[in-house]
């Protein structure tokens, strides 16, 4: 008894797979067609390169050898043809590429790597007086102040702040523990200025000192005012 | 076009209720038909400024509960026909006053006057709030001293955020009108000057009222300064902060010091 036993053949696993392929539409007269084609690949060679590409010869009756002539010409150019669609199947020789049928339009978008999308600024702008009770918190980073903040107002940055008119309230910056937040004014009447935690209140702030724009830093475990000019 | 006008300060004592009297007469006067609707429920005083506190019969809250109507709340003044009062209610507190019964009350003066003149109370309680709520401009009164400033300070930010047009991303248009300057305290740095509260509050002015013994002599009576003596200091300076109310451009005046002998001695028999 010599059975053999075979194994059972294993049929071929296809896999629909779609591509988006660039689409020529070649018009009358060919050599004009052939020479916009030149131009584009001499302003950017790489244009086309690693492309599929398919001719759409529904726009121009061509000949089975005018055809052939085109297809060919478009490979002297470095473009390789991966079907043709828009003709008859008799005017395609089997040593054409294939007909193409069913394609549907896509829009094309442009292979660069895109751009991660735009980090939200770290930064909370006010453009008006921050008025005596408001709070203005913004642990992310930077707060800029385009007025005065009044007495009894508070601004809580996790970064720096600016105020572009009299500090009069309170401010603190890093909040989080940044330690090279800083605080600028145009003047300094303020109730408190903190940075990290480190603080000076109003008794250790010589605002007669100070008649113009000021910077706040910290140094070591110091709250250093100096004059901004 | 009806305007809510909220006159405010935070404070109490700074002269709102004064302050909504004379320029509700002053408008009137000029032939603008005024409501001064009072918000200091439980504590109602502008009626006593005009006058008026022995023809209350039905009040604001009244309204508000449907128990009467507005026609019949509204009293008109005696002596000028364009000026009404809203009389709040003395016997009932701020909880009676509703968002929406007020809004309703409101909305119903906007199609019978000019101008709605809102009396605020002070605070930034309900009443406060209330008064603010459907104004479209106000006007923030404030005294020279650091305490009426910076809760004026305190009011404007809650008009930016807490009014009906806060909260529609437009804004109350705002009016700074310092009440109680007083020239020989000024001259003697005993008090902010006007450049120290417009820097502070940032507000464009309104009007300076100087500090007088008229404005009590006509409460006393009670009349509206502009209307108990037309020409004196501060009935002309509420005239004038009526006139730019209506978009007159009027320039402010800071009050100078009375200086040489002679005034002086009138000055101090006057005062």
């Amino acid at each position: 008894m010599g059975a053999v036993v075979r194994p059972k053949p294993k049929s071929i696993r296809l896999r629909g797979r779609s591509y988006v392929a660039f689409v020529f539409f070649p018009v009358v007269p060919i050599i004009d067609w052939l020479d916009e084609i030149d131009v584009t690949l001499n302003q950017s060679p790489g244009f086309f390169a690693g492309k599929p590409m398919v001719l759409d010869l529904s726009a121009v009756d061509l000949s089975q050898n005018a055809i052939g002539q085109l297809v060919a010409s478009l490979e002297q150019r470095g473009l390789r043809i991966l079907g043709i669609e828009g003709v008859g199947a008799e005017r395609l020789s089997a040593n054409l590429p294939p007909l193409l049928t069913g394609g549907r339009n896509a829009v094309v978008s442009n292979s660069e790597p895109k751009k991660p999308p735009p980090k939200k600024a770290a930064s909370l702008l006010i453009d008006t007086q921050v008025r005596s009770g408001q709070s203005v918190v913004f642990p992310e980073g930077d707060i800029t102040i385009v007025g005065s903040v009044s007495s009894g107002a508070e601004i809580v940055a996790g970064g720096s702040i600016h105020v572009y008119g009299t500090l009069r309230g309170r401010a603190m910056a890093g909040i989080n523990g940044n330690l090279t937040a800083r605080i600028y004014c145009q003047k300094v009447e303020a109730e408190l200025l903190a940075i990290d935690g480190y603080y000076r209140t109003a008794e250790q702030i010589d605002a007669t000192s100070y008649a113009g724009p000021i910077q706040v830093w910290l140094q070591g475990e110091v709250v250093e005012i100096s004059p901004l000019s | 076009m009806a305007k809510v006008l909220v006159v405010t300060s935070g404070k109490g004592g700074v002269g709102k209720t004064t302050s909504t009297a004379a320029l509700g007469a002053a408008l009137a006067q000029m032939g603008e038909k005024v409501v001064v609707v009072d918000f200091d429920v439980g504590l109602r005083n502008l009626d006593l400024v005009l006058g008026a506190e022995r023809r209350v019969v039905f009040d604001f809250i009244n309204v508000v509960q449907g128990i009467a109507n507005l026609s019949q709340a509204l009293i008109r003044d005696k002596r000028l026909e364009n000026l009404w009062l809203l009389p709040a209610s003395q016997t009932r507190d701020k909880d009676a006053l509703t968002d929406e019964g007020v809004g309703k009350i409101i909305a119903e003066l906007r199609t019978k006057f000019d101008w709605i003149i809102c009396d605020s109370p002070a605070g930034i309680e309900r009443g406060a709030m209330l008064a603010m709520r459907f104004a479209d401009e106000a006007v923030v009164v404030t005294n020279p001293e650091v305490s009426s400033v910076r809760d004026s300070d305190r009011i404007i930010g809650m008009l930016d955020s807490r009014t009906v047009k806060a909260e529609q991303g437009e804004q109350v248009q705002k009016h700074l009108l310092i009440t109680r300057y007083d020239t020989g305290r000024a001259a003697r740095g005993e008090m902010l000057s006007i450049g120290d509260v417009t820097d502070i509050l940032a507000t464009p002015m309104l009007g300076i009222i100087p500090e007088s013994q008229d404005v009590l002599r006509a409460s006393n009576v009670g009349m509206p300064v502009t209307l108990n003596d037309a020409t004196s200091a501060p009935a002309r300076a509420y005239t004038d902060a009526a006139r730019r109310l209506m978009g007159a451009t009027i320039p402010v005046l800071v009050p100078a010091a009375r200086k040489g002998l002679m005034n002086r001695l009138l000055g101090r028999r006057a005062a």
